[in-house]
């Protein structure tokens, strides 16, 4: 138990940092109505790109920002072997994701990991997270506003800041139609492919960042990294909704659900690590069965727990 | 305003699907026609106006809409000039986003979508004083789900949509067809209006011969990927079911067809 609540700290980090992928995915998934597979490559993209920037003396925001269009990018070829090559949603995202495989081991100069030199005092005082942040506040070393849950805390509050703000615009309400009904979208004069490009690009953008931002925060980028992002991010999308979904109804509160579902994902994994024996290894089973679970739990309650409501007069079958 | 040239178009070609729709359509319609489409299930009257709304692109022939020649442009760039309202209530509004949402978006129909707000203070105003005169108790919900509304609502919603920026040509596709008869009617009605209010240039599919020869100033009726019958002015007025019957058999050369139309 004492082991579970020291760790708890480092897994609200983890979460936060994973829960501005799932804002991405969110996008993705509920705005574009699109499963987009692309994640699971530019979350290890954005890791990869920013770890070998900074690495090699880049300023951190720089690193940042290259992250952040290297994931748009990965992205963007999502959207054109969509639309453009006419290859289905799924399938165009596999493609990217299989394809960003070698990439990112490109980026890492051929290698599975590249770790950031954090024994070097100026590196990690360079940086915006670390989980070293998170024992250093505890101990009193750092002053409290480093601690990676107000850094990403702030992140996550920009992000969502500008995604409202985005999604309030004119382009913004175009891209939300294409998702919502594109028969409706492409008879008021909105270009759909554009729409679903420009979605993927932005999705795709949050989710590298996000990324980027563990990387630094594990103080290593690794080829594997990104492996079932997908299904994290649809956990928090989905357990965000679940839990917050009837109080939140405002875009904003909607994204802050995201978020705070990542968190309680990773709560709750962390619940499973502390207080039981489990093999680590067995972590990305109990994720699927987590999601599957989530997943089930609203088509479950739809189908066999609705009340049926008789309109007065007796029921001849 | 609206000039149909020869168009030709086949589904499924080369397979046994294989589908003539439109087999040479030719049709002028002058600024400020109400042109009436009929015509039995399979006769090409959605798939004409398909063809100008640019759901795909037809075989041969050119399409022009006020002198442009929009043959070539692809669906979302005709939206420019086109106001549509579909057969199933569905398809014209995005249920997840409010009735004010639905207009803001309509308004900017054929406009370069930028990063301004996408609703000003002054369309709100606007568009609540637009939804009392539907008269159907949408005023004091623009910011509801459309995807809570009725289909009728609906359809009169979408209806006030197409003609929110005002459309050189509004595609009317058996917009009434899903619709209880009063509710129809009363969808029916506010076309009616809404066309004479800014004398918009219309086409209007139906399946109800009498809906076809009471509104509009012109008939048309579709055969076979053809247009068979073509009525307009006096003669229009004075057309009755069984005369529109009658001129029928005689262009199809059969009698079958009475009940393919009347059942369809």
């Amino acid at each position: 138990m004492i082991n579970f609540i020291s760790a708890l700290p480092g897994a609200v980090s983890q979460g936060l940092i994973w829960g501005i992928m799932a804002i991405g995915v969110y996008i993705t998934y509920k705005i574009l109505d699109i499963a987009d597979l692309t994640v699971d490559g530019s979350f290890c993209t954005g890791g990869a790109a920013f770890v070998m920037l900074y690495g090699n003396g880049v300023n951190i925001w720089l690193a940042l920002l290259a992250a952040l269009l290297a994931g748009m990018l990965a992205g963007l070829a999502t959207g054109i072997l969509h639309t453009a090559c006419g290859i289905p949603a799924i399938l165009a995202g596999i493609l990217t994701q299989l394809g960003l495989w070698s990439i990112n081991l490109a980026i890492m100069g051929m290698k599975a990991n590249v770790a950031i030199n954090v024994t070097d005092k100026e590196n990690l005082d360079g940086l915006l997270v670390s989980l070293r942040f998170v024992q250093d506040v505890a101990k009193g070393v750092r002053p409290f506003y480093r601690h990676p849950i107000l850094v990403v805390g702030l992140f996550t509050a920009a992000m969502i800041g500008i995604l409202y703000w985005f999604f309030g615009t004119e382009l913004g309400a175009a891209l939300r139609a294409t998702g919502a009904n594109p028969n409706m979208a492409r008879a008021q004069g909105i270009n759909t492919d554009t729409g679903k490009v420009l979605g993927l690009v932005i999705s795709n953008g949050m989710v590298a960042l996000s990324g980027a931002l563990l990387s630094q925060y594990q103080s290593f980028a690794d080829s594997s990294m990104g492996k079932g992002a997908i299904v994290i991010g649809l956990a928090a999308v989905i357990i965000g909704q679940v839990v917050f979904g009837k109080i939140f109804r405002n875009f904003a509160f909607k994204l802050l659900a995201v978020s705070l579902g990542a968190i309680i994902y990773y709560v709750v994994i962390q619940a499973v690590v502390s207080l039981s024996n489990i093999n680590t290894n067995y972590l990305k089973l109990i994720s699927a069965v987590i999601v599957a679970v989530f997943l089930t739990i609203p088509y479950w309650k739809g189908k066999y727990f609705t009340k049926t409501t008789h309109k007065g007069g007796t029921v001849h079958a | 305003m609206l000039e149909i040239k020869e168009i030709w178009k086949t589904f499924n070609a080369g397979t046994v699907n294989e589908k003539q729709a439109l087999r040479g359509v030719s049709l002028t319609l002058n600024e400020g026609d109400f042109c009436t489409v009929i015509g039995g299930n399979g006769a090409g009257k959605s798939t004409m106006l398909n063809a100008v709304a640019g759901t795909w692109a037809v075989d041969s022939g050119t399409i022009s809409i006020g002198g442009v020649n929009v043959t070539h442009l692809p669906e979302h760039k005709r939206a420019k000039y086109i106001g549509r309202v579909f057969q199933d209530p569905m398809m014209g509004t995005a249920p997840s986003m409010q009735i004010i949402e639905n207009l803001a978006l309509a308004a900017r129909r054929g406009q370069r979508r930028g990063l301004k707000w996408s609703i000003t203070k002054e369309e709100k105003v606007r568009y609540q004083e637009m939804l009392q005169g539907l008269d159907l108790g949408l005023e004091d919900r623009l910011s509801s789900k459309v995807g809570l509304l009725s289909g009728g609502q609906r359809q009169a919603l979408t209806l006030l949509m197409a003609s929110l920026k005002r459309p050189r040509l509004l595609l009317l596709d058996e917009h009434t067809a899903a619709l209880d008869p009063k509710t129809a009617a009363k969808v029916l009605d506010l076309s009616d209006r809404i066309v004479s209010e800014s004398g918009l240039t219309t086409m209007m599919v139906t399946h109800n011969m009498r809906d076809a020869i009471q509104h509009g100033n012109r008939l048309i009726m579709m055969y076979n990927g053809r247009i068979a019958i073509d009525v307009s002015g006096e003669e229009k007025k004075k057309l009755t079911v069984h005369q529109l019957l009658d001129l029928f058999s005689k262009v199809s050369g059969s009698n079958e067809a009475d009940d393919k139309l009347l059942l369809s």
